[in-house]
């Protein structure tokens, strides 16, 4: 099924006989394998408004994310959450869609200074598991009227109802960028070197460390010379450090388009996963890990570890509190382990309740997210 | 503003009720004297009050959690309240209820600037927060103009904004977890020192729902190093049309001010009458600010002035120092104590997108002709935030539902061009007849549901948020199963 409109999704949905795998642009098969009719939102696409003068985009979920960056680059604008491109991890080869970005909440680097895809949203379209339209949230900037159930869909993965348009805050794309780069810390003196960095008031927007490489990374942004000018602080934050500065804009971007793709854990056969942790925990966690490879960013806190097939990481995460996902796993993984990390009780509870109320017949998406 | 009629089986039940929560409270904790429950009668949307049944003062989450389940299995309303600051009765009682105040749970927990978090306990108030960690010139960023009073409690509950929310959003992207108490006595976390789920989204659907699914006693809050400095500017115009392009072109630009407020006519006239900050007589100010090092705010701001100087400004006044810094805010700061100063009024919170402030404003100039009350414009202009806020006297019989009529209009006017209800106050009592405005039946009852699954019996905080008729079913449903 590949729907063209709001209304054509509605019906078809209302009309199902069985489950439905709904699909973007099919880069993103992360989940419990889905058995069911596909459904593809990529017929329901187009910038549906586009207002550079008041950071808003509102656009159908099926449209490439690719036309997106470049109406939004022509106007000296971004996405600025940085959505990952997750074909390069999970060997995919389809279209990334706006749906799919906001379905997964999917967030690069500069998550931990401006927040993540969900912090950006400012409206959903969607139609739930009867086939009926949904609206919430809008295209301002500041809405409090009634739940946030935009929010609630952001990362649902097609779970509570199948998205049709959305709405999202964007933002001035800075003049100017600059990669700092330290060599040969461990862990915990990356860990701490990224700390001090983002506890400083020189703004931040990446923070990383890369074992393999041996390289730790930090990214300032803005105008010309308030880079240079934080470039400068910051080397003498850390004057016992020897820095090296990278400031061609294409160098940096390529630089951060791998953390945010993960690149130094594409290659190799094993399990990926994805770690969510207060970054001071992670140096003591890594080490029970035992994993073959691993990229920090979020300046610590969000992990990627690569391990043997069916590993079980969550079992290593004993006394530390966050969320694992497995990300990459065989189907052998996945079938042994949850994919998405197990919620306490009443929160399951709530999950299994919020599931039933908004797809009663259980069937967007059956059993990807688990229960 | 209609209540649902209270249960009169609850109210009989009073003694025993009181006294099942004096069991599992400390003495002074539970107050059921009606002269002292009257101190609670309302929130700061004072034009309705009603005293409660009793209120609960507790101090921690084990407290918190056994007065829910006591309310849970005796079918008793409950009202959570922060500080009482909100202005669209979202803590007003009902005659059956159990107000549950968490004022007195004002605790910091844990402080980590390695990591960047604080955890208090939700009593505490908004600016005691950055108290808490300006000492190693860390702040936290939402800054509600009430945050001098506003508690955390009610921060998360209306998703509360601020004037520095271009920059820094508002509550939501500011909290990272929570301690919660559901409806049934059931204590879990969401959340926590770490980022975004690992599941649903359920922190980002607490935050904002008015105390309607569960009493949040502790949060984890994101805190942030102070930027070295910061500076505004002041711009006058002609009209509020260029100073509406002015906003638009300042933001095309690149330039992310952290703060772009917005005065007409009627309120410039007021503060300068109230607080002499030297501002220029025109039809619309803009205070801009922009924040970093001396070199990067001289940076910014020479980008901001040339875009103004494009737009023939009456005026272009720049902070040289702090004092100048300090009057040019002045105004700003003082313009709801000024505008109480002439009369009362009745402040809305609508949002619009940018692009239609200029039609906004000259509409709702109409409608103050038509209804023949006055009406003074601040808002964050940025944001697209309004606060028009409407001059009545409420000594004269008629006039405070006439502006409550004019209010719901300008809304309606806000939801017409794309915009929405409430930006930052929350609906509450005061803007729960008009979501259907806003919203179509099957949206209404999507949110709805959502309370289904948390509070099942609608006991908890019951009678807002959704038009009485649109909940009604379901308040009687969970009556009629006790």
């Amino acid at each position: 099924m590949r729907p063209e409109t709001e209304a054509e999704l509605a019906e078809m949905i209302a009309a199902a006989k069985g489950p439905l795998h709904v699909q973007g642009g099919g880069t993103r098969p992360v989940g419990q394998p889905v058995t069911g009719e596909m459904l593809h939102t990529s017929g329901m696409s187009g910038i549906t408004l586009y207002e550079p003068g008041a950071l808003t985009l509102v656009v159908q979920a099926g449209t490439p994310l690719a036309e997106i960056e470049a109406a939004l680059d022509a106007e000296g604008q971004r996405l600025p959450f940085e959505p990952m491109d997750h074909r390069g991890l999970l060997g995919t080869s389809g279209t990334p869609t706006i749906g799919g970005v906001v379905a997964s909440n999917a967030s690069g680097p500069r998550r931990i200074q401006v927040g993540a895809c969900r912090d950006f949203m400012l409206g959903v379209r969607f139609v739930d598991g009867q086939g009926t339209v949904i609206k919430n949230g809008g295209r301002v900037m500041k809405n409090v009227t009634g739940y946030d159930l935009v929010k609630l869909l952001s990362g649902s993965w097609g779970t509570l109802g199948v998205l049709s348009e959305v709405s999202l805050k964007v933002l001035p794309k800075p003049d100017s960028a600059a990669t700092l780069k330290f060599r040969g810390l461990d862990v915990a003196q990356a860990v701490s070197v990224m700390s001090r960095a983002l506890g400083s008031p020189f703004e931040i927007t990446g923070a990383a460390h890369d074992p393999q490489a041996g390289q730790t990374l930090l990214r300032i942004e803005g105008f010309a010379q308030s880079v240079t000018y934080r470039a400068g602080q910051l080397r003498a934050l850390f004057s016992d450090h020897a820095i090296e500065i990278e400031n061609d804009p294409a160098q940096v971007a390529a630089t951060w388009a791998g953390i945010r793709d993960v690149a130094p854990l594409q290659d190799g056969t094993g399990d990926v996963w994805r770690l969510s942790v207060k970054p001071s925990d992670a140096p003591e966690l890594v080490a029970r890990l035992d994993a073959e490879a691993l990229l920090f960013d979020w300046g610590g806190g969000l992990i990627w570890a690569r391990v043997p097939e069916g590993t079980d990481l969550r079992a290593r995460m004993s006394g530390v509190k966050g969320h694992a996902t497995l990300i990459r796993g065989s189907a052998a993984s996945r079938a042994a382990l949850p994919v998405f990390h197990p919620e306490p009780a009443p929160l399951a509870h709530i999950t299994d309740g919020l599931r039933l109320r908004f797809d009663p017949r259980g069937i967007l998406n059956p059993g990807l997210m688990g229960a | 503003m209609e209540m649902p009629v209270p249960n009169a089986d609850v109210i009989a039940r009073k003694a025993q009720i009181v006294a099942a929560l004096s069991k599992v409270m400390p003495s002074g904790a539970v107050i059921s004297d009606v002269s002292e429950t009257r101190a609670y009668e309302c929130d700061a949307l004072t034009a309705y009050r009603c005293a409660p049944l009793a209120v609960v003062l507790p101090r921690s989450t084990e407290e918190v959690s056994a007065v829910m389940k006591i309310c849970h299995d005796m079918g008793v309303p409950v009202v959570p309240r922060g500080s009482g600051t909100s202005l669209a009765g979202g803590a007003l009682p009902t005659a059956d209820c159990v107000l549950l105040g968490v004022a007195r749970m004002n605790e910091v927990i844990e402080t980590d600037y390695e990591n960047r978090f604080i955890r208090v306990q939700t009593g505490r108030t908004n600016l005691s927060v950055t108290g808490a960690v300006e000492q190693e010139d860390f702040f936290y960023a939402p800054d509600p103009s009430s945050q001098l009073a506003c508690a955390i409690a009610g921060n998360i509950a209306m998703n509360s904004g601020g004037a520095h929310c271009l920059k820094y959003g508002v509550t939501t992207n500011n909290l990272l977890g929570v301690t919660i108490v559901l409806m049934d006595g059931t204590v879990t976390e969401i959340g926590g020192a770490h980022l975004d789920s690992g599941g649903l989204d359920l922190l980002g659907l607490i935050c904002g729902s008015e105390g309607q699914l569960g009493v949040v006693t502790e949060a984890t809050l994101r805190i942030l190093r102070k930027p070295e400095g910061a500076r505004p500017v002041l711009m006058g115009f002609d009209s509020n049309e260029v100073a509406g392009a002015c906003v638009s072109d300042i933001i095309k630009a690149g330039v992310l001010p952290v703060a772009i407020e917005f005065m007409d006519r009627p309120c410039i006239e007021a503060c300068e009458a109230f607080a002499h900050a030297g501002y220029p007589m025109c039809e619309a100010l803009l205070i801009v600010e922009v924040e970093g090092s001396p070199a990067e705010i001289d940076e910014q701001l020479s980008v901001i002035l040339d875009i103004a100087r494009r737009h023939n400004p009456v005026e272009l006044r720049e902070a040289k120092d702090a004092d100048e810094a300090g009057r040019i805010w002045l105004g700003r700061k003082s313009a709801f104590g000024a505008m109480g100063q002439i009369n009362d009024y009745m402040c809305l919170d609508g949002t619009i997108p940018v692009t239609s402030l200029p039609y906004v404003l000259k509409r709702i100039g109409e409608l103050s002709k038509q209804y023949g009350l006055g009406v003074a414009n601040v808002f964050h202009a940025g944001d697209g935030n309004m606060h028009p806020l409407i001059l009545f006297d409420a000594n004269k019989p008629g006039d405070l539902e006439l502006c409550e009529d004019m209010g719901a209009d300008i809304l309606r006017l806000c939801v017409e061009v794309g915009g929405c209800l409430t930006g930052e106050h929350g609906v509450g009592i005061e803007k729960r007849d008009l979501m259907v405005d806003q919203f179509a039946p099957d949206d209404l009852e999507a949110q709805m549901a959502v309370k289904d699954v948390f509070d099942p019996k609608w006991l908890l905080n019951p009678a807002k948020v959704f038009p009485l008729a649109a909940s009604e079913s379901r308040r009687n449903f969970a009556l009629a199963a006790e």
